[in-house]
């Protein structure tokens, strides 16, 4: 046990070869979810049902309160101004006319700012949430085009927006990187989770040489921008030396800790809260607007509200960065694939390190003798990229799936049968079993209900001006676990349990699943669970992303259940029907606990509270080192399916069905996870047909920062979405289950690209497909 | 935003009268488009004249059906004589932006909102738009929803409306009132091509207000329509976009009316396609002759190439659409 217990602690950063090794090579039994959690076998519980959201009502009514709608007295408002040159020093500033502004009650800069450490860098620490390291307003440096450089306060927004258009400004500019093509003539390779990007087996190069069929191709995807509904925003104030923010953040208590070490303050002194978050999707982390309004709120001795505008959102949030991916396939006659390279270079800052990892799906996508797959980073100065819905698959599902695709149609196999070839039986570059993979049990029922059969040869089906194909692709996902998840639930004498834990609701329905859950693990109604979090104060470290908050949470809470458990089993004492048995042997059940396989050796919670004299039991745990993630391959799959038109005369290309057919394991709640691959797909629409930030390479400065310019999809761009699942629970995972809110942007855009391809014989290998590639 | 005063007008002398205040003056429509560049910065007004109360009538004349400038977009689309005897019209405005802006625009707006170009809207851009002789990033910069005819090295902007170009299609006339009188003019004459003058893109001279458009009869403007290419199903300005109305008489094209939206800085009334057309076999062949006739001397830039051949095509299929059997 030594072993694993060191590789726990090492699991915190960076794990090494060996401990890999030796956990791959542990007995199950030592693994956490070696046993599978009980609730799997469950039945006829709330797990499953499609509960409608706790939020819902709230959010229709207009209570639920998001961060810019904390009132607090005397609050004043926010306004950046943004730098327009993308790398350099101001040379002059002069803030005396927005100063003279009515309302206006700060102006601050560089000059005036307080002493702030740089924010923590994502990944540099485990609570280390900032999307860059650059000092926040402590030297006259510019570092990107749309880097904030002053910040007014005002009685009113709108003063404070005029006041930041009389900053007057003069900038020392330097040469810029700017230009992906020069800065991808020096690379360097990219390291993702500290590990480097890059996996050799065999030699690649020389497989494919020698494979008698082969594809070899490059794709190139855009910027993208993020663009949740809610702006992002918070309401800060401090209390003394303790500074209260409500934040709209997928990273309560990571916020709480990178702000503590902006202000060289302890973690406790400060208090982040969250209750609703109105999207995020990897952004809502910490940007520098929340440091702003803190440092504001400080100098000027006012609590302060701060709401980007959505050009400010384009200007300081950081969004997908561009790749330019090569894929080559070679295989043998049968379709077995000798050689899969994936190589390519993404554009990132020297101030961030998030190098796209688009080869992460191609590590266990497909059987293959061997493989290159490798990420070059080629830096530019641009606002830091960060983490965008299925960061690196998104993108790479794109690439490989078209080149699959590709492959099938030049050796004349059906795209589904090629896959189905090269199903691998166990991880093929990291070699561990697989905890559950049944792609191709999922891609057997989506084909059957798309009616994949009807597929005709490209460019061969016309209804009046439009060319109809079909396009299929894989979509996939890991199953990760953070370190850090912990819970405290109590428990008390009328049967009501509150969990509490410092997740986040961004509106997927966290908080609904998750008191469903609790509610079966205890054998209690759903109106009997209160779930507090989204609170900096509450126990765990859970970030709302990597689609890994369920599998904290349910690891945490199974962790706490299982003290809570023992805990009322000591108080049941030895005049209890459950004496003499032991945690794992007990099950909730209708109020209380009972015997697993004897359901009549049963004591309600009432009862055994009542007896023991207490009126309320509580625990708290640590859910264990996530080593599952190393000991299996665990994965979320889809099998995406697409009828796609375009227009013969103008090249317009619109979507006329999409199924999405998905392996994620137990679905918790069907209503919440399809409403989260319905828009997970809905963003692979757009990403395949109109997203693109459009970054003008002479100045660096995005040019189209607004959602009239920037294209997502309307209602009209989006069909009926259907929507099939296995529901085969991973045996290995909390409640059996994935997370379900990155999968389904997966696959998408390659499925598009592909149906495209069928419908007109056109290759688009480069996102967005907008018509005059069609023409 | 810079502050500004705030005027209602109750009359068309009132609200002229009241524009005399300050030399930054600008009536206020619906606000869908000037208020987003008051709050780009890009318009600065001192002081606001809504002319929103003005009247709003759609009334039949002697010269056609006159609509007054404050009608709203919508109102002017569900319009029963509109959708009868100019159904490009009515389909030209739907075609445009959201519903909820078309319940807000003017048609007097409308005529006037300005160019999508991404430099005019950042002040950070070289625009001499914007700011006169400061230069064009458009030119080498991302100009793919830019103009291909009647450009000029100082601005390859577009006129972003679809409304516009139903109306330069159906010969409408512009009724402009101001300080010095009133005077009519025709839509095709209203907007101005950039030149070395991007900054003044209409005939209007200072103060003046539009007060309608009217639409004269066309006999065969019940076949007409109006046909939009664009990036995304709704909610997207053209690329390209035709308005059309077609009389064929034995097979003969007798009389027409084309007019193409994205392509330039003005709605482009095609007469060089509408003479090649007239009087020629409403066949495939000669709607592609004069297509090619009328996008003769288009210029592509850097990323808008695809546009020639888009209006090309478009013009076909739009006329193919109105003298088929179907029609
Ligand atoms: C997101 C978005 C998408 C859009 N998509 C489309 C589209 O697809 N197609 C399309 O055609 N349009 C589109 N529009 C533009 C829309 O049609 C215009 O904003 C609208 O028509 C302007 O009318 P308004 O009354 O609101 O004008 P305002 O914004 O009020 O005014 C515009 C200009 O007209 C002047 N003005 C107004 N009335 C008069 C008058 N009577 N006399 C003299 N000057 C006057 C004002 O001073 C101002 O300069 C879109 C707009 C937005 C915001």
């Amino acid at each position: 046990m030594s072993v694993i217990a060191e590789a726990a602690k090492k699991a915190q950063g960076a794990v090494q070869a060996v401990m890999k090794t030796a956990i791959a090579n542990a007995p199950d039994g030592w693994i956490p979810g070696g046993v599978p959690d009980p609730l799997i076998r469950a039945k006829h519980g709330l797990v499953g049902t499609p509960v409608s959201r706790i939020d819902g009502p709230l959010k229709v009514k207009g209570a639920a309160r998001f961060a810019a709608e904390f009132p607090l007295d005397g609050m004043v408002y926010a306004a950046l101004a943004h730098a327009t040159i993308p790398l350099g020093r101001i040379a002059t500033l002069d803030t005396s006319a927005a100063e003279a502004v009515p309302g206006v009650v700060l102006v601050m800069t560089y000059k005036n700012a307080p002493k702030m450490a740089p924010p923590p860098l994502f990944m540099s620490n485990p609570k280390a949430v900032s999307g860059d390291n650059l000092p926040i307003f402590q030297d006259a440096d510019i570092h990107w085009n749309g880097q904030p450089y002053a910040v007014a306060l005002a009685e009113t927004q709108e003063a404070a927006d005029h006041a930041t258009t009389l900053i007057e400004v003069t900038y020392d500019e330097l040469p810029a990187r700017t230009r992906f093509a020069e800065a991808k003539t020096n690379t360097y390779p990219g390291t993702f989770q500290g590990e480097p990007l890059l996996v050799e087996i065999g030699d690649a190069e020389a497989a494919l040489a020698a494979a008698p069929h082969k594809v070899d191709v490059t794709y190139t995807t855009p910027r993208h921008n993020h663009n949740p509904i809610e702006l992002h925003a918070a309401t800060v104030r401090w209390n003394g030396d303790d500074l209260i923010v409500h934040d709209a953040t997928q990273a309560v208590t990571h916020t709480a800790w990178s702000l503590a070490q902006i202000f060289g303050l302890k973690e406790e002194q400060v208090h982040v809260t969250s209750p609703y978050v109105g999207g995020g999707f990897g952004s809502k982390t910490l940007w520098q607007h929340q440091t702003l309004a803190a440092a504001a709120s400080k100098v000027s001795g006012r609590p302060v509200r701060i709401v980007l505008s959505r050009e400010g959102v384009f200007r300081g949030v950081g969004g997908r960065t561009l790749t330019e991916q090569r894929v080559a396939i070679g295989a043998q006659a049968d379709g077995a694939f000798d050689a899969i390279v994936h190589t390519g270079t993404i554009g990132m800052t020297s101030h961030n390190n998030l190098p796209e990892p688009f080869i992460v799906a191609t590590k266990t996508a497909y059987a293959a003798k061997t493989f290159h797959l490798d990420v070059e980073v080629a830096e530019m100065d641009m606002v830091a990229n960060t983490f965008m819905r299925a960061p690196g698959e998104a993108v790479g599902t794109f690439a490989l799936e078209c080149a699959v695709d590709e492959l099938a149609h030049d050796m004349g196999i059906d795209p589904i049968a090629l896959r189905e070839r090269n199903e691998p039986e166990q991880d093929p570059t990291a070699g561990t079993p697989f905890s559950s993979r049944n792609i191709v049990a999922a891609y057997r029922a989506g084909a059957e209900r798309f009616g994949w059969d009807k597929r005709q040869a490209p460019g061969t089906r016309r209804e009046g001006e439009w060319l109809i194909g079909m396009g299929c692709a894989t979509g996939t996902y890991p199953y990760y676990r953070m370190p850090g998840g912990a819970a405290r639930l109590t428990l008390t004498r009328d049967a009501r349990v509150t969990v509490a834990i410092a997740a986040h609701e961004m509106g997927m329905g966290t908080s609904t699943a998750h008191s469903a859950v609790v509610a079966d693990r205890f054998g209690l109604p759903l109106d009997a669970v209160t779930f507090d979090y989204a609170d900096s104060k509450l126990p765990g470290v859970v970030l709302a992303g990597g689609s890994q908050q369920t599998a904290s949470i349910g690891a945490a809470v199974i962790a706490a259940h299982r003290a809570l458990v023992t805990e009322l089993l000591k108080l049941a004492g030895n005049d209890s029907p459950l004496a003499g048995l032991k945690a794992d042997e007990v099950a909730g059940y209708d109020g209380g606990l009972c015997k697993l396989d004897e359901p009549g050796r049963y004591e309600s919670y009432a009862s055994i509270l009542g007896r023991a004299n207490r009126d309320e039991v509580t625990v708290e745990a640590e859910a264990p080192p996530p080593l599952e993630t190393q000991h299996w391959s665990m994965h979320s799959y889809s099998a995406i399916f697409v009828e796609a038109a375009v227009n013969a005369i103008t090249g317009e290309t619109r979507i006329r069905r999409v199924l999405g057919s998905f392996d994620c394991g137990t679905i918790l709640n069907p209503k919440t996870a399809s409403s989260q691959f319905r828009g997970g797909m809905i963003m692979g629409l757009g990403m395949a047909l109109m997203e693109e930030a459009q970054f003008d390479e002479r100045s660096g400065r995005i040019v189209n920062p607004s959602l009239a310019e920037y294209h997502v999809p309307v209602h009209m761009d989006v069909p009926a979405i259907d929507i099939i699942w296995t529901d085969i629970p991973d045996p290995h995972a909390p409640m059996g289950a994935h997370g379900v809110g990155e999968i389904g942007i997966t696959g998408v855009a390659a499925a598009i690209a592909n149906a495209v391809f069928n419908a007109t014989g056109k290759r688009v290998r480069d996102l967005p497909i907008t018509l005059d590639k069609l023409l | 935003m810079t502050p500004f005063a705030y005027d209602r007008a109750g009359s068309s002398a009132d609200a002229i009268r009241l524009a005399q205040a300050t030399a930054a003056t600008h009536y206020l429509g619906g606000g869908t488009n000037l208020v987003d560049l008051m709050r780009e910065g890009v318009a600065t007004p001192d002081r606001l004249v809504d002319v929103t109360g003005l009247s709003a009538a759609i009334e039949p004349t002697p010269d056609g059906l006159r609509i007054d400038a404050a009608v709203r977009n919508t109102a002017l689309a569900s319009d029963p004589r509109v959708r009868r005897d100019y159904p490009l019209l009515a389909r030209a405005i739907v075609a445009g932006a959201s519903a909820q802006i078309r319940n807000m625009a003017t048609v007097g707006g409308n005529l006037l909102q300005r160019t999508r170009c991404a430099y005019f809207y950042d002040d950070a851009a070289a625009c001499n738009k914007r700011v006169p002789g400061a230069g064009c990033d458009a030119v080498d910069g991302f100009n793919r929803i830019h103009a291909i005819l009647g450009a000029s090295p100082a601005c390859v902007a577009t006129h972003p409306s679809d409304m516009a170009v139903a109306m330069a299609a159906l010969n409408a006339v512009v009724t402009i009132d101001g300080p010095d009188g009133s005077r009519d003019v025709p839509l095709t004459d209203f907007h101005r091509l950039p030149g070395g003058t991007p900054e003044i893109e209409t005939v209007l001279a200072r103060g003046e207000l539009i007060t309608a458009v009217t639409l004269p009869p066309l006999g065969f403007g019940a076949r007409s329509t109006y046909r939009k290419v664009r990036d995304r199903a709704s909610y997207a300005f053209a690329l390209v976009s035709v308005a059309a109305a077609v009389d064929v008489q034995g097979g003969t094209v007798a009389d027409v009316r084309l007019a193409l939206g994205g392509v330039a800085h003005k709605p482009w009334r095609a007469f060089a396609a509408e003479a090649a057309l007239r009087g020629q076999p409403a066949t495939a062949a000669s709607f592609r002759a004069a297509a090619e006739a009328e996008l003769a001397d288009a210029v592509p830039l850097r990323d808008n190439g695809f546009k020639i051949e888009l209006a090309k095509r478009t013009i076909v299929a739009v006329l193919e659409e109105l003298t088929g059997e179907a029609a």
